[in-house]
């Protein structure tokens, strides 16, 4: 069938795309020295590959499932802690943990690098990434319990609190042994310190881990959506009462999405950890599980792709291109007097404004971006063609 | 000769909202092959009654069956053991109350369309049926996710691909289901039903807001899916035309209450149902 072959050529041409993107990314990290001027692209990809896979998740609970969840920044901290727990080398552990006595005492990347070497540092890291992201999951189902009976605007304000009571009782003194109560956890294996020893010559992956992380977790997450059990998602969000009626079963399926969503959560949450280099709880405030919702709105709520490039644009702009409103000069205008502390986010405020009242769905809307740039191809190979009728009459 | 397989069967349900009773000791049965009507004026409690069978409601009393065994049951010792005081209140009191809800209704084999379209808004016509047989599937979540399953999707593809043509909308397929005319979106809902091939077909108000053209259009259309499916069907029905065309047996309710039953020509001749329709004299 045609049908099948343009598939298969799609499927081929999106996974190349994928893998350049990949082997770019690892060729920057190279070619870019910290002391570089370019050295704020590296920073985006990494913390942007962390916000695009969150985001990503929360898409796929309140776009595509129609889930309208706010607790994503709860499941990150969980997910950010599985992590930075388990992977506390020894000699570390009693100077991160110095007001209590640590009851935590495995790291799997330093076990399995004594026992594989450097190819056992990485199997640790992986565990510890999926630790987080099974435990975030966890926590979900339990959560998901009660609260996945309700709709809308109050499954919304549940999902938000019990995110406030995890980053609350993470900070609880008595769970100090474990979380290491308020104090934040540090010394474990972090991007800047992840290479890549080949034939002698050293590659850097401090940007490349975090990105391939988030690429393998978002290509999961397209399969997913592309499924049989995606389409079961939409059709719930599209109209709860016919999907039951049509043999869906409505509590399975929105615990399945809430968990899933949120083992990708967890593992967002892990590889902040990693860019970020500490886990504290503080920082995963409800206003980190807003930022990751405005760029699911920014980018289309229902579009994977737009999510990835909403949450680019998003710390592009509030990391890179805008940071000279905040520290004097801006555009090579040098007013300090305007561009001060702060200025940055009145700015910010007004783009999103005008995104949101010019672009009501979003960039994307709910299409992708292999839609949209067939729809773009079709357009410019018609514009000749009517160029060629006028040139005739 | 055997007879034929009783595929629906009513016990004495009893629906009561409050002080309400919506249904009342209503029994009736659907015997394979057949199509079937219930049929009543406004607020006789006819969507009642499908809402019960269907498993939206939870009965006051009394037992559906289904394929011979009971599916939804509820009697005196159950939830509603305190307003419920008819006089058959003791026939079911010794069986466990059963309370499933649609979707596994609908895994039975019981496949229903609604009376204001519920298409999935947002799908094409093709993933409208597509997703109807996600319930089929034997593949487990990790597979799928991984599309590991692949063998199966594709059989499923060709199922639906068949069914559209059957239906006649295979030349709609890649549209939005919402873009179709009328009476193509209750075709469709339709096909989505016997998507998950049901046993029995139950159409809520299938010809509701059709104009005479499109309900001999939809008469048509359902003969031909029984004919072609083996179906047996139950429809609600306010359109005397399509109910009296198609039905094999008919029941009219009114105030809850079954009050005659047979075929058609015996229901048009029924003096209680004449009544029922067009109001006894010193009720006018």
């Amino acid at each position: 069938m045609i049908d099948k072959q343009e598939a298969k050529r799609k499927n081929l041409i999106s996974l190349a795309a994928v893998l350049a993107f990949l082997l770019l990314v690892l060729a920057l990290d190279q070619i870019i020295k910290p002391t570089s001027k370019m050295y704020m692209l590296l920073t985006v990809l990494q913390k942007g590959s962390v916000y695009a896979l969150a985001a990503v998740s929360m898409n796929l609970l309140n776009g595509f499932t129609g889930l309208f969840s706010l607790g994503h920044a709860g499941f990150m901290l969980i997910g950010a802690y599985t992590y930075a727990i388990f992977s506390i080398p020894s000699d570390a552990r009693d100077t991160v943990y110095q007001y209590f006595d640590a009851a935590v005492r495995i790291s799997f990347p330093e076990t399995l690098g004594n026992a594989l070497g450097g190819f056992g540092t990485a199997l640790g890291v992986l565990l510890s990434v999926l630790l987080a992201g099974l435990v975030a999951a966890a926590f979900a189902y339990l959560i998901g319990l009660p609260v996945l009976r309700l709709k809308s605007d109050y499954l919304a304000i549940a999902t938000l609190g019990f995110a406030e009571i995890i980053r609350a009782i993470f900070q609880w003194k008595k769970l100090g042994p474990v979380t290491n109560g308020s104090n934040l956890l540090k010394n474990f294996d972090r991007c800047s310190t992840f290479k890549l020893e080949l034939g002698g010559a050293t590659l850097s992956l401090s940007t490349f881990v975090p990105v391939l992380i988030a690429t393998v977790c978002i290509t999961i997450i397209v399969l997913l959506v592309n499924s049989t059990y995606g389409r079961a998602f939409k059709a719930i969000r599209d109209d709860e009462v016919a999907a039951e009626a049509m043999g869906i079963n409505l509590a399975r399926h929105k615990m399945l999405a809430f968990c899933t969503s949120c083992f990708f959560a967890g593992i967002s949450g892990a590889t902040m950890a990693m860019v970020l280099s500490i886990a504290q709880a503080n920082n995963f405030k409800s206003a980190m599980t807003y930022e990751i919702l405005l760029m699911v709105v920014l980018g289309g709520i229902g579009s994977i792709s737009g999510s990835v490039i909403g949450a680019m644009l998003f710390i592009s702009a509030s990391e890179w291109w805008l940071r000279g409103l905040d520290s004097g000069s801006f555009l090579g205008i040098t007013a300090p007097t305007v561009f001060r502390n702060g200025f940055r986010l009145v700015v910010f405020s007004v783009i999103i404004m005008i995104v949101v009242l010019f672009f009501r769905k979003g960039i994307m809307g709910d299409r992708e971006l292999p839609e949209v740039l067939a729809g773009l191809r079709a357009r410019r190979a018609k514009k000749p063609e009517a160029k060629e009728v006028q040139g005739n009459e | 000769m055997s007879e034929k397989m009783n595929v629906l069967c009513l016990d004495n349900i009893t629906m009561q909202f409050g002080g309400v009773v919506a249904v009342d000791d209503l029994s009736m049965e659907v015997n394979e092959g057949e199509i079937v009507a219930l049929i009543g004026p406004n607020g006789a409690g006819k969507t009642t009654a499908f809402n019960t069978i269907t498993g939206v409601y939870e009965p006051t009393n009394g037992q559906v069956s289904f394929l011979g065994k009971p599916v939804v049951r509820n009697h005196p010792q159950g939830k509603m053991k305190k307003q419920y005081k008819g006089s058959d209140a003791e026939k079911f009191a010794s069986e466990p109350v059963l309370n499933p809800t649609p979707d596994k209704l609908t895994a039975l084999g019981m496949a229903r369309t609604f009376q204001n379209i519920r298409l999935w808004k947002t799908q094409t016509v093709f993933d409208n049926v597509l997703i109807a047989k996600h319930m089929l599937r034997t593949s487990n979540f990790f597979t799928a996710a991984f599309h590991a399953n692949r063998a199966e999707e594709e059989k499923q593809r060709a199922e639906v691909l068949e069914l559209l043509r059957i239906v006649g909308l295979e030349e709609e397929q890649h549209e939005p289901a919402t873009s179709l005319p009328y009476g193509k979106q209750r075709r469709l809902e339709i096909a989505r039903a016997l998507a998950t091939k049901p046993k029995l077909l139950m159409l809520d108000e299938p010809a509701a807001g059709m104009n005479p053209q499109e309900t001999a259009e939809l008469t048509a259309f359902i003969g031909r899916v029984r004919n072609e499916f083996d179906m047996t069907i139950l429809l609600i029905e306010h359109h005397m035309d399509l109910v009296m065309d198609i039905s094999d047996r008919i029941y009219v309710i009114d105030f809850g209450k079954l009050i005659a039953s047979g075929t058609p020509e015996v229901i048009q001749n029924d003096q209680r149902v004449i009544d029922a329709y067009l109001g006894v004299e010193d009720d006018a």
